[in-house]
């Protein structure tokens, strides 16, 4: 049983992990499936030690887990980052419904079919 | 109910899917996609103004529109309809945030029955790396929000 105290304090380390640009990229890569910490830092212009740093604060703010040997071992997204990820696919999911609301609803204004012009390319001009 | 969104990005090729079902018929969302008038009417995140400098969706056209965000913040996209038929589109898309990551867009329409049709939008990124930028970039959307969720949570 946790306390509010205890929660409070665990979305404060969220919090602040997850206000930093690159930590959303390694919390992005590990996303699709765990890597090393060489690995999580070539993309990024910073030395593997403030990778290793940037990990240390996602590790204790509950977002990843890593095996003892750090160095070689590969890092892991926690499932507290996988709820993010959930809630990630289900906002770009969002994007597209609200698109295709929207195209619903252009579709229900134009109810009479219109009349298509053809391509510019001869072999497009269908024959009727 | 409305119609539910499919989307598959597979891990480890430069390729993203979306499928939706439309209760009109081809014709219809086909007209949807090459008017202009209609495409500013559903192209474009709710509260975002939409500016249309080109739109020729036919065979060897092009395209070019900006998205405003309420802050203000422009965002431009272009690329070209390299053929446009009656139920199906092949064009090139490039969001001028990343330039010359371009992706090539196919998008095709199968009527069901009178009254309905199928899209299929089938994107390919020039590598796995900008496939996955574009849905990191994403990500890193969702993950801001999460963390104005957890703002919310802190006030």
């Amino acid at each position: 049983m946790v306390d509010d105290r205890d929660i409070q304090a665990g979305l404060d380390r969220a919090f602040l992990a997850l206000a930093d640009p690159v930590r959303r990229a390694i919390v992005a890569r590990l996303s699709r499936g765990p890597a090393t910490v060489t690995e999580l830092a070539e993309p990024h212009a910073i030395s593997t030690q403030a990778v290793s740093r940037h990990i240390q604060v996602l590790e204790l703010a509950g977002l990843v887990t890593r095996s003892r040997d750090a160095q070689r071992r590969p890092v892991h997204l926690a499932p507290a980052a996988l709820a993010e990820l959930t809630a990630w696919i289900d906002e770009h999911r969002l994007a597209h419904e609200r698109r295709f609301r929207a195209l619903d609803a252009v579709l229900t204004a134009t109810r009479t079919p219109p009349t298509i012009t053809p391509g510019t390319h001869p072999a497009e001009q269908e024959e009727p | 109910m409305s119609n539910p969104v499919h989307i598959d990005a597979p891990e480890g090729v430069p390729f993203i899917e979306i499928r939706r079902e439309f209760d009109a018929p081809v014709a219809a969302v086909m007209n949807a996609h090459r008017d202009p008038d209609l495409v500013r009417q559903w192209l474009g995140p709710d509260g975002y103004e939409m500016a249309v400098d080109t739109w020729d969706c036919r065979s060897g056209g092009s395209y070019a529109y900006v998205h405003t965000d309420p802050a203000g913040a422009l965002f431009g996209f272009r690329g070209s309809f390299h053929t446009v038929r009656d139920d199906f589109i092949v064009q090139t898309f490039e969001f001028d945030g990343w330039p010359d990551v371009v992706s090539l867009e196919t998008l095709t329409l199968t009527a069901l029955d009178d009254e309905r049709c199928a899209l299929r939008i089938w994107s390919t990124y020039p590598t796995v790396e900008a496939r996955d930028g574009m849905v990191s970039s994403g990500m890193e959307h969702g993950l801001t929000q999460g963390y104005a969720k957890l703002d919310g949570l802190l006030a």
